[in-house]
């Protein structure tokens, strides 16, 4: 009963692990269908934004929850201003760009901070003990946070004007320019929007995973198959990817260990999208956000 | 094999195509014999585009039947249509910006035939076309007309014995159309032929049987000339343009 | 396409191949023995190089992860070599092995209809997957044959060896002239390709593939087809990479060398099977030069090169210079410019669809 329980703590925990870095990509793609390969950096900035604050005696939670998104948001909004807007409806450009752009973050931190850790941050909760099984109280801290953050970005798309362009993008890519709307301002804020959130995530695992220059490898590649095998969908995608994916990748790591965790989530991506060549949210519930 | 004179080479049945609540294509019955001629006709949304395209493999009919010389082809890939030996010319110029004429042109011959046959028809496919002045420029630098008759060219290269047109006509000057008219029924001495076309004069030109879309439905098949004296054709479709 | 026009179109190709093989026989005369060591790995990278402007500046297939079945190569080799006691089968088998693993991958992509950016995405996931999967096999349970895979630590490459004698190993000048010639055959082989009708088909499915397909051809089976060869090509690069590091690690399906087989063909041009092997030497010799001091980081430099060549030179060095050499000159060259610039716009409507 307490294994079941703990396990189950343990497959919930890989899903919001799934869902929090990929959401911020989602966001970008879901809105502007673009694949931002720069993605996995966002991320290393939200931690490195808490590595510094903390070492300049940032309270830690301060630094997680407002100063990193917020520094990655406007990261983002540079971002977009300077090199993404001249690359709309240039989508393999646009990729190519972005990547550009990963490598000369790796590039920018590694010449400040160095090509490895200077300082970690400790985690901030300890154990809860079930039984005679323990958990990290941070993770379920994490499952937390990330429940809370789809329910913001579902008040976000479901209240306000923003989302209400978002949704009519995410069904039909031309309609928010045939509307008239400012779709260059819309994007702007999106971009910063799906960064703040990505330097969230990244603020938020600091902790867990230690902070490198080249952290973001680490991520992308699990946040892609999650939003691909999602599709446009920016919630109901997450959820639907990260739910499969990290749902197999929970129940074989458990049977088989971490390794082949991983391989089975790649196979279960490549499968899926030889049957739904544009995700879950593809093929079913169409019309969700 | 001996073919029997009114042997049917395409036919539909309750071929339905529906997009959400839209009834594109609604319950389509469609018969084409070999050799025949036939122009498909119908105001904007009348559903023979659509049409076209659920024959071409374009797109995946909602319901109903194709067979093409007897092979069941609903759903089937356009390059599997194609490979039953139908020629397919689409509404939108569709050939390749960045190679020639020529290759163009060749690429269609070379499905067929190997490399010695291919380069004769190629070269005889420019000649019948007369695209002899263009053949070494790039399509994509082309006048629509031009690139309309480089598809022409790689659909005639082909030598299908089905050819499906869609507005073939479309974009070109007076004189192209005239040229485009008389290549259509030199095509028709050896194969059977689907036109959709909006243009009543080139229909004219062309046409022995009209098939007229209204609404999704075939509402009438006749000569052009009694099209234009039904009422009812007239009020869906001709009323609005003469 | 008759012979003589295959000859006349491969006229460039037969002309970069000699100066390709004058450098193999004067080179070792000339350069000091580190220098030929270094350039093995080179020409290994040029090799890669090749196999990704060949699927994508001619397939249209926009492969990030072409790295995968570089790496997958130099392991098949690496494992093969030392299970088998020789490296002749090693080879056929680390070609094998890379080109049967794209051909699966490459089944569910192609007949999954993938789309351009997708692909490019999904084909850089598997990569970093296979990254962190070859990373954990550091425990000694992780063994093929008799071959440790030894984590991030990699394993040792035996080297090359004559085919008819196991224990006769090459000398690094020998590997150099191998891989060189390795190198020149390849090029010539996709100089031959593109002007096969299969190669012809392939570009044509490029430009536009419901044309293709319109005229019966099956476009999956043929992107599936030059994205297996390519991966062949690249599993052949591995190697050669591994004889000149002589060891594999999980780095060669790292991130960093992902984006510099891109960087290679952005730099040296879409559409041209030279243009990206002569900026495979031209950027490995840079970010060699680059790794000596602090201030300017790799990762930065490359960076820089792939926003400014998206940005400024979408069309890569090879044909932007060879546009300055034919200006005014009217025919065949001028007409390639001008498709690559319908080929660009196309490419541009097709991304805002």
């Amino acid at each position: 009963m307490d294994q079941i329980a703990a396990l189950i703590i343990q497959i919930a925990y890989g899903i919001a692990n799934l869902a929090l870095i990929s959401l911020g990509l989602a966001i970008i793609f879901g809105m502007m269908r673009v694949i931002n390969l720069a993605h996995g950096e966002f991320l290393m900035l939200g931690g490195y934004t808490v590595v510094v604050a903390t070492n300049n005696g940032v309270n830690l939670w301060v630094a997680m929850l407002i100063l990193a998104p917020l520094v990655v948001g406007v990261i983002g909004v540079i971002v977009e201003r300077l090199l993404i807007r001249w690359l709309y409806g240039r989508m393999v450009d646009t990729l190519l760009a972005t990547w550009g752009l990963s490598l000369l973050l790796i590039g920018i931190v590694t010449s400040i901070f160095g090509a490895s850790t200077a300082t970690t941050v400790s985690v901030p909760i300890g154990v809860i003990r079930i039984g005679e099984y323990t958990v990290s109280g941070y993770d379920i801290f994490l499952i937390f946070v990330t429940l809370c953050l789809g329910a913001a970005v579902f008040a976000v798309l479901k209240l306000t004007k923003l989302g209400l362009v978002a949704r009519g993008t995410m069904q039909n890519a031309q309609m928010a320019s045939a509307l008239g709307v400012s779709t260059s301002r819309i994007y702007m804020i999106t971009f910063g929007l799906g960064a703040a959130v990505s330097g969230l995530a990244g603020g938020l695992l600091a902790p867990v995973t230690g902070v490198l220059p080249t952290i973001g490898a680490t991520y992308i590649a699990k946040a892609f198959i999650t939003v691909i095998s999602g599709g446009a969908s920016i919630l109901t995608g997450t959820a639907a990817g990260s739910v499969l994916l990290g749902g197999i990748n929970g129940i074989v790591a458990y049977i088989t260990g971490p390794t082949f965790g991983e391989v089975a989530l790649l196979v279960a991506a490549i499968i899926l999208l030889r049957l739904m060549p544009r995700g879950i949210t593809g093929r079913f519930f169409r019309k969700s956000l | 094999m001996k073919k029997r004179a009114a042997e049917t080479v395409v036919e539909t049945r309750g071929l339905c195509m529906h997009f959400g609540g839209v009834r594109a294509v609604d319950q389509v019955d469609f018969a084409l014999e070999d050799r025949e001629l036939r122009c498909l006709i119908g105001p904007n949304g009348a559903g023979k585009s659509t049409f076209f395209k659920c024959l071409t493999g374009q797109l995946t009919p909602t319901a109903g039947e194709i067979t093409i010389r007897g092979t069941p082809v609903a759903g089937a890939q356009s390059h599997e249509i194609a490979s039953l030996g139908v020629g397919i010319k689409t509404q939108v110029p569709n050939v390749f910006d960045g190679l020639t004429a020529e290759e163009n042109i060749w690429l269609s011959a070379r499905r067929w035939h190997g490399g010695a046959r291919a380069r004769t028809l190629t070269a005889e496919t420019i000649e019948r076309l007369r695209l002899g002045e263009i053949r070494r420029s790039l399509v994509g630098r082309l006048a629509h007309g031009q690139r309309q008759w480089v598809e022409l060219g790689m659909v005639v290269a082909a030598e299908p014995w089905l050819v499906l047109l869609d507005e073939p006509a479309a974009g070109m000057t007076h004189e192209e159309t005239a040229r485009t008219a008389e290549l259509i029924l030199e095509i028709n001495r050896t194969a059977a032929l689907i036109v959709v076309e909006h243009d009543m004069q080139f229909i004219r030109m062309i046409s022995r049987r009209v098939t007229l879309f209204h609404e999704g439905r075939i509402l009438m098949e006749d000569t052009m000339d009694a099209i234009s004296s039904d009422r009812r054709a007239r009020e869906v479709y001709l009323g609005h343009r003469a | 396409m008759n012979s003589g026009s295959t000859l006349r179109a491969m006229r460039p190709t037969f002309i970069f191949a000699a100066i390709g093989i004058v450098f193999m026989l004067f080179a070792p005369q000339v350069l000091a023995l580190f220098t030929i060591i270094n350039l093995t790995t080179a020409i290994a990278l040029a090799i890669l190089a090749l196999s990704l402007a060949l699927v994508w500046g001619y397939g249209g297939i926009l492969c990030f992860g072409q790295v995968a079945f570089f790496g997958l190569g130099a392991y098949a080799y690496t494992i093969g070599a030392i299970n088998f006691g020789g490296s002749t089968w090693a080879i056929l088998l680390a070609v094998a092995v890379a080109a049967a693993f794209a051909a699966v991958v490459g089944y569910f992509m192609f007949y999954g209809r993938v789309s351009d950016v997708y692909l490019g995405v999904i084909t850089l996931t598997v990569t970093l997957i296979l990254y962190s999967l070859i990373r954990r096999t550091s425990g000694p349970e992780y063994k093929i044959g008799n071959a440790l895979l030894g984590g991030f630590n990699g394993v040792g490459s035996p080297p090359l060896n004559l085919p008819w004698n196991a224990r006769a190993f090459l000398f690094p000048e020998q590997v150099f002239y191998v891989a060189m010639a390795a190198l020149i055959l390849a090029y010539v082989f996709a100089g031959w390709l593109v002007t096969t009708h299969f190669g012809r088909v392939c570009v044509a499915i490029r430009e536009n593939e419901t044309r293709a397909e319109l005229l019966g051809y099956d476009a999956r089976a043929y992107k599936l087809g030059i994205f297996t060869i390519s991966a062949g090509i690249a599993g052949l690069a591995g190697v050669f990479f591994c004889n000149g590091v002589g060891r594999v690690t999980p780095d060669v399906f790292g991130l960093y060398n992902a984006a510099l087989t891109i960087i290679w063909v952005i730099v040296g041009g879409r559409g041209t099977l030279i243009g990206p092997i002569i900026a495979t030497f031209g950027l490995f010799y840079l970010t060699a030069s680059l790794g000596g001091q602090q201030t300017l980081n790799n990762n930065l430099v490359l960076g820089i090169i792939l926003i400014v060549f998206v940005l400024l030179v979408p069309r890569g060095l090879a044909p932007t210079i060879a546009d300055w050499f034919t200006q005014g000159r009217r025919g065949r060259v001028g007409a390639e410019r001008a498709a690559r610039r319908a080929r660009r716009r196309a490419g541009a409507a097709e991304g805002g669809k």
